[in-house]
Formats: C-alpha cells, sequence, structure tokens
C-alpha cells in the first residue's frame, strides 16, 4: 500500500539475500575498504574508455552478488541498475552481457535506493522472486560528462565532491533467513531549493532530504531515535552538516550519518567528501549491510540523494532540482 | 636582476590573484576566466596601457594570458597604421601568429610521443 506522501509499508518481507561492490583505486583507502568484495586498481581496468571500465564494475558486482547469494544468472528474474552517464549506457551495456530481463533507472545519486524500491515492490507483487537492483558511478567518466575531462586540471572549490568510482548491487529476494529486510520505501519528491552552484551539491541535496527523512518518519510514526542510524547517500561533510541544522532534536547529531562524509575519512584532498550513486551504493550494501548482518544495527534508514542536474540546465543558469529516495531496512532476530 | 625578479614575480602573481576571484567570487568558469583576461588585455593595451606594464614587469606581465590579448590589439593597431582599416584584419594574428603556430606545433609532438595514461592517480 502506498500510503499518502510516498511511503510503502511492504507485507511480504523482501530481503537482501546477499550483496556485490566493487571499487576503484581512490577508494583503497576509504574506512569502509575491508567491507567492500573487490578493490580494482586502475581505472579503466584494461579497458578502451572509461565508460566501458563502468560497464565492468557493473559486471563484476553483478558477478559477486549473485554468487555471494548461491543464485545462478539465468534464475535471476529482473536486473534493475541506474548510472550517472548520459543514456544509461554502462548499465544497459552491463544488461546486454547479463541477459536479464532489465529496467534501467534513474534519479541521479538517488538511483540506488530508487533501484531497490522497485525490486522490493517486484516481490511485493508476486510477480518476480529474484532481483538483481543496485547502482554505480565512474568518477573519470562522470567529471567528464558533468563538469571537466580529468585531464584538464580544473580547479575545485571546497565545497565540491568527489564522485565514487563504484558498483554496487544486491539480490532481492522474499523472506531469506538471517537477512535484512526492506520493511518501508519511501518516495523521493523533487526539491528545488533554489542552488544553482554544481560545486556545492550538499547544500542543494540537503532540503530533498529533509523532504524526504520528514515524511518517512511522519507516515511511519517514528522518530529519529527509534532508528540506529538515518544514512543519507551524498550529501558530503557540508552538506550534512547543513541537514542537521534543519533538524532540532538532540539525537540527530549522532543518528544522521551521510556515506559521502565518511567515504574517504578526513583526507581533504577530497574537499567536501565523495559523491555518486556509486557511493550510497557501496556504502549502503557493504558497511551498513554488514552491520545489519552481524546484528549491530537492527533498524536504519537508508536515504540516497540525487541532484537532478544535467551540463546543460546549469549552463543555463537553472538551479539544481534534488530526490531523496529512502528504504527502511531492519535485521530481525537470528534463529 | 634579483629586484626585476621580484617585480615580475608579484606583478604576474597579482594578474593571477585577478584570474582566482573571477573563478571563485564571481563564479565564472575556467574557459570565461581565460576570455575575460585575453580581453581585458586587449583592452588595456588599447588605451596604451599595457606596454607601459611590460616595461616595468617584463615576464610577469607577458607570461599570463593578458599578453595574448595585448598581442592582438597590438598587431592590428599596427597594420592598421600600415593599411588602414583592412590592417586591422591582416595584423590581428600577425605578432600572435608565432604563438599560436607553437601551440598547435608542440601540441601534435606531445600528442605522438605521450599516451593517455591510464588514471591511477
Amino acid at each position: 500500500m502506498v500510503k499518502a506522501n510516498g511511503t510503502i509499508q511492504f507485507t511480504e518481507k523482501p530481503s537482501i539475500a546477499s550483496t556485490g561492490v566493487t571499487v576503484g583505486p581512490m577508494e583503497k583507502d576509504s574506512p569502509f575498504a575491508s567491507a567492500f568484495d573487490e578493490i580494482l586498481l586502475l581505472e579503466k581496468e584494461k579497458n578502451e574508455s572509461y565508460e566501458e571500465a563502468n560497464t565492468r564494475f557493473i559486471e563484476k558486482a553483478c558477478a559477486i552478488t549473485v554468487k555471494k547469494g548461491h543464485e545462478k544468472m539465468e534464475n535471476i528474474d529482473v536486473f534493475i541498475g541506474g548510472d550517472l552517464i548520459n543514456q544509461l549506457s554502462p548499465t544497459n551495456f552491463a544488461a546486454r552481457k547479463l541477459k536479464i530481463p532489465y529496467l534501467g533507472v534513474f534519479s541521479a545519486c538517488a538511483s540506488s535506493v530508487e533501484s531497490l524500491i522497485i525490486g522490493s515492490l517486484l516481490l511485493e507483487s508476486g510477480k518476480a522472486s529474484s532481483i538483481l537492483a543496485g547502482a554505480s558511478s565512474h568518477h573519470p567518466a562522470v567529471e567528464r560528462q558533468f563538469r571537466y575531462p580529468l585531464e584538464y586540471g580544473a580547479q575545485k572549490p571546497k565545497t565540491a565532491q568527489w564522485t565514487v568510482t563504484a558498483a554496487g548491487f544486491a539480490l532481492l529476494q522474499k523472506q531469506v533467513k538471517n537477512a535484512p529486510i526492506i520493511t518501508h520505501g519511501t518516495i523521493g519528491r523533487v526539491v528545488d531549493g533554489k542552488q544553482a552552484n554544481p560545486l556545492h551539491m550538499g547544500a542543494a541535496m540537503a532540503p530533498a532530504a529533509r523532504d524526504t527523512i520528514e515524511r518517512h518518519l511522519t507516515n511511519t510514526n517514528s522518530k529519529v531515535s527509534d532508528f540506529d542510524v538515518i544514512m543519507t547517500g551524498d550529501l558530503g561533510k557540508i552538506g550534512l552538516n547543513i541537514l542537521k541544522d534543519m533538524f532540532t532534536d538532540e539525537d540527530c547529531h549522532v543518528i544522521l550519518q551521510d556515506a559521502g562524509a565518511q567515504f574517504y575519512g578526513e583526507d581533504t584532498f577530497f574537499n567536501a567528501g565523495a559523491s555518486g550513486a556509486g557511493c550510497s551504493a557501496a556504502v549502503f550494501l557493504s558497511h551498513i549491510y554488514n552491520q545489519l548482518q552481524n546484528g549491530t544495527f537492527k533498524r536504519v534508514l537508508l536515504v540516497a540523494t540525487g541532484a537532478l542536474l544535467s551540463p546543460l540546465t546549469f549552463q543555463q543558469g537553472e538551479t539544481i532540482p534534488c530526490i531523496a529516495h529512502a528504504i527502511e531496512c531492519r535485521m530481525e532476530k537470528r534463529n | 636582476m634579483i629586484s626585476s625578479l621580484i617585480v615580475a614575480f608579484v606583478v604576474g602573481g597579482l594578474i593571477c590573484v585577478v584570474g582566482q576571484i573571477l573563478m571563485d567570487g564571481l563564479k565564472l568558469t575556467p574557459a570565461h576566466t581565460m576570455s575575460t583576461l585575453v580581453v581585458s588585455g586587449s583592452i588595456l593595451d588599447g588605451f596604451g596601457l599595457y606596454e607601459p606594464l611590460i616595461a616595468f614587469a617584463g615576464a610577469g606581465a607577458t607570461v599570463p594570458i593578458t599578453s595574448f590579448g595585448n598581442s592582438l590589439t597590438h598587431g592590428a593597431l599596427a597594420e592598421a597604421e600600415k593599411h588602414g582599416l583592412i590592417g586591422v584584419l591582416t595584423g590581428m594574428f600577425e605578432v600572435t601568429s608565432s604563438g599560436i603556430s607553437a601551440a598547435i606545433l608542440f601540441g601534435i609532438i606531445a600528442a605522438f610521443i605521450f599516451q593517455k595514461r591510464n588514471t591511477t592517480y
């Protein structure tokens, strides 16, 4: 049932049976590095182009996910994925090889959770039993498309964030034992905070994150302290502080966290932190997933944030509309 | 010699400060910043102000991109004196032709010698 204001309650217990995360060379020093499944040390990984490399990262992550879930690729009913490149070509090209019925999704960096919500809905409907869902991003490819080619050497301000090279996918199945279940999904609304600077995305996305979190809390009759962690996707260090300022609750300062702010630790080389669809996908489906698996976290809210700009719209002086999709995951007692 | 080095360093640095302010303060893109500096150099020379700056700061004024704008105007004005209005067109790239040709030539050489690296940082 979709409640008013976009929250869906899943009653059929769609579970995250397994996950697979591949990351690039810059991500090997991340505090989350030990949770990633595979670290590939070249951005191009012996491929002709960065976009092609992005496709390989997706294929590898999918293969790892399916293998860890003790499942066969041909048994997957639907593959749902998104990335940040025009026309979703990396994911489309990965789907060409996977040969699984495929839905491409785009809500920028919020694509990761969007795929998980759609996957859960398909399971809930009973029309599918195994779903492969996730998202990816690739630093050099994204930089070239949205900003400047890396070779250009353009300067970046301290508010800028670093798009991660990563692909994170999850195998969704119904009622898997000892696996986190997705209990609710809240579909984001497009919120425009009238921010127009593409090198300050955290400020642009914070209002969208706030909107989704508030609606989720209202619709599920819960409060911030009911959660072990409420993690946003890629607001970055500045964006996270802006979001915290929007909540008056004392608990927010500990419970509200951001994957992008933590992704590269305290390294100032990355300015305000990490971003990208791969950022939320990688952290949610590795670190957070593991914490749910081992029982450290019992109830989490994962809010992937996306800035819906294109290189064209910001050059035309448009402000940056943003969206945030959320899923609530719980770990039931082991049996 | 030391004093002229210092003057060149300071003046060249100040031109770069202007560029940085254009990018950070006025939020211009790198391409807009570069064009603005070229046009500024061109306009300054139109008023006869850039040559005195070169006399004062030497390389501090000739190395930054503003000097390219200065050369454009300089060539156009010089040819215009000799050939009238048509000289503006023929003279525009007279002084700058060596710079442009060198950029193309060295660009080609570099493209032949180096392969674009696979980013490992």
